[in-house]
């Protein structure tokens, strides 16, 4: 429990961390920040109304203290700010009104990704040198050298434009309506085939020579030769002695790769125009509109950070030795 | 006989000897010395990738082998021009994030107890925070330029350096070298500068290429945003526009098929030569071929033990 009580003190450090960088962010900028700020709201609000935001934002001549006070308080209350580019929406809703379409796109990309390399990885150490680890993991790692969204543009021109197998884009369809239905259910998936399939496509390369790699020294183990030599099968060889152990490594590098396959993945959602946060960083960034970045980047930072001591529960569940230093 | 590879440590030579002996090092070299010439002399040869000089969006053709983009400019003209950019970029923040890496990981592991505690916190928190998030609302306050894109890679990419340099120099300083220079009175800085940098020195090199392996596909990642300079022509923003001017879906495949090739290619290059310094860095994988080479002779075929460092003759 110890163990999980640290890891939980070092991610409210990174959250920390997270929140006072955006905090002073804007105001390191040369320039009036505010100003920089709320010039993107010129036209759309009366002068009374900013100076009204400004204090709401606790961007005032105040001390930077009570600002951050203030900003801290404002995050508690989970307010954000208000959007420039959907104004008047504040940028919490923006934000969760999109969030359930990059967590479902990503997060079905991230298992589905791991689960199926870590197997390839298995299957590559045990036939090493066979037909499949010959060819396979060198062209994993080249398809893995593509940005994502190039992978993204390549799928949707080819399954998408060109054979018409796949829509071109959004969640769902136009004339669909949104429901607990099967069809509804259905139309979903064929949206998010395509997305989900480039990002397990850029991320499988990895996750296979993780694997295959520590699968190859614990094969070479005296209690695997051990389990061979009393005549176990040979699933049971690698599945239970072999591959648990060598799971380890790519555990703990799943916490870390994390941010960057969402990260990927946002600019794939831009591709395929998917609704969720990647599609919102771009109108962020066109209309610069300031608090949806802040926004956005602090919500991806959280759910990052919180899959991480997710992971660190399964290392707790999968390896003894951190459960026995930890009690 | 084969001699051990590994014995040999760390000498340029020695690098570029495996590099010719391993083949997937050498192609991995070849390949970017074919990009690195493009980059050199390519520009001089092309024509001005902003000028407009066709009707936009025309298919491969004689006059311009690559087509035409949404602005009616030479694609291959903004290859190769792009090429110089986005190379030059990449290197110049893979060397800048090992440099940081070092200026970090070194202290840490070198002087331990509280200074370690303090740089390694800094450097796992960099670590956990996604890194292209981070790097969008830091560029977003800057100006859009080259100088800002690298900026926001240096800060969003050294901490994994950090890490294994880190550790890197946990390990030496255990060693009786160090130990000998301790106590010979040696000052910490020639200690470090002397013992062990130089040490490490085959580690910094295949950090260098896999950071900018990193930079180079991040930068690319944040052009096609929109968050470089759009109006300068480098691989992220060909991608942009080719995604801004729906080249895809009016079937315009060239404007954004080479671009996306030529980042695959330069990464997948740089990850072969990684693989061929490895034969140095990890001397297990050089003996380990040379055992199966040893006793193929004899034809007999290795078994499952992991090969030690032995002397075969």
């Amino acid at each position: 429990m110890r163990y999980l009580i640290r890891r939980l003190g070092f991610y409210a450090l990174a959250a920390w961390a997270a929140v006072t960088l955006n905090f002073f962010l804007p105001r390191l900028m040369p320039g009036d920040p505010a100003t920089a700020l709320f010039a993107r709201f010129k036209g759309k609000l009366s002068p009374e109304s900013i100076d009204a935001l400004r204090a709401a934002f606790g961007l005032t001549r105040a001390p930077l203290w009570r600002q951050y006070l203030t900003y801290l308080a404002h995050l508690v209350r989970g307010e954000l700010g208000v959007s420039i580019a959907y104004f008047p929406s504040p940028v919490s809703r923006v934000i969760g009104s999109a969030l359930g379409w990059t967590l479902f796109v990503a997060g079905t990309a991230v298992v589905v990704s791991f689960a199926i390399g870590t197997l390839l990885g298995i299957a590559s150490a045990w036939w090493r040198r066979g037909a499949l680890d010959r060819w396979l993991p060198s062209s994993l790692v080249f398809v893995g050298s593509f940005p994502f969204f190039w992978l993204a543009m390549a799928a949707l021109y080819v399954l998408g434009f060109g054979l018409r197998w796949f829509p071109l884009g959004h969640a769902y369809s136009d004339d669909a309506t949104p429901g607990w239905t099967l069809a509804f259910a259905l139309d979903v998936l064929r949206h998010a085939a395509l997305p989900i399939a480039t990002v397990v496509l850029a991320t499988l390369g990895g996750w296979l020579l993780s694997m295959r790699n520590t699968m190859i020294s614990v094969l070479g183990s005296d209690f695997v030769t051990l389990a061979r030599a009393k005549g176990l099968s040979p699933a049971r060889v690698v599945l239970r002695y072999a591959a648990r152990n060598a799971l380890l490594p790519s555990v703990t590098g799943f916490g870390m790769a994390l941010g960057f396959v969402l990260g990927g993945s946002l600019l794939t959602e831009i591709v395929f125009s998917y609704p969720g946060q990647g599609y919102l960083l771009v109108q962020a960034v066109r209309n610069q509109d300031y608090p949806l970045m802040q926004g956005i980047f602090l919500v991806i930072t959280l759910a990052v950070l919180g899959a991480n001591w997710l992971v660190d529960v399964a290392i707790l569940w999968l390896d003894p030795r951190t459960r026995d230093s930890a009690t | 006989m084969s001699e051990p590879i590994g014995a040999k440590g760390g000498g340029l030579a020695a690098w570029a000897l495996a590099i010719r002996r391993d083949r997937r090092g050498l192609a991995g070299a070849c390949l970017l010395g074919a990009f690195v010439l493009t980059a050199v002399a390519g520009p001089a040869l092309v024509g001005d990738p902003t000028a407009p000089v066709g009707i936009p969006l025309q298919p491969p053709s004689w006059a311009h082998p690559l087509g035409t983009s949404g602005q009616g400019q030479d694609v291959l003209a903004q290859l190769v021009v792009g090429t110089r950019v986005s190379l030059s970029l990449g290197f110049a923040v893979g060397f800048a994030a090992v440099l940081l890496g070092a200026l970090v990981g070194v202290p840490a592991g070198y002087f331990g107890g509280r200074v370690d505690g303090l740089l390694s916190i800094a450097s796992n928190v960099f670590l956990v925070l996604p890194g292209l998030p981070l790097a969008i609302v830091i560029a977003a306050y800057l100006p859009p330029s080259p100088a800002t894109v690298a900026a926001v890679l240096v800060v969003t990419g050294w901490a994994w350096n950090a890490r294994v340099v880190r550790s890197q120099t946990l390990a030496l300083r255990r060693r009786d070298f160090v130990s000998a220079a301790i106590v010979a009175g040696e000052s910490d800085g020639r200690i470090l500068m002397v013992e062990i940098l130089p040490n490490m020195l085959s580690i910094l090199v295949t950090q260098v290429i896999g950071s900018t392996v990193y930079a180079i596909g991040a930068q690319v990642g944040l052009e096609f945003l929109g968050l470089g300079d759009v109006s300068r022509v480098s691989w992220g923003t060909i991608l942009y526009w080719a995604q801004n001017d729906s080249a895809l879906l009016t079937g315009a495949w060239w404007t954004f098929v080479p671009a996306g090739l030529c980042v695959a290619l330069v990464g997948f290059a740089l990850t072969l030569l990684n693989s061929g310094f490895d034969e140095i860095t990890n001397p297990r994988l050089g003996l380990e071929r040379a055992w199966r080479a040893h006793l193929a002779r004899r034809g007999r075929s290795p078994g499952r033990s992991t090969p030690v460092a032995r002397d075969h003759a």
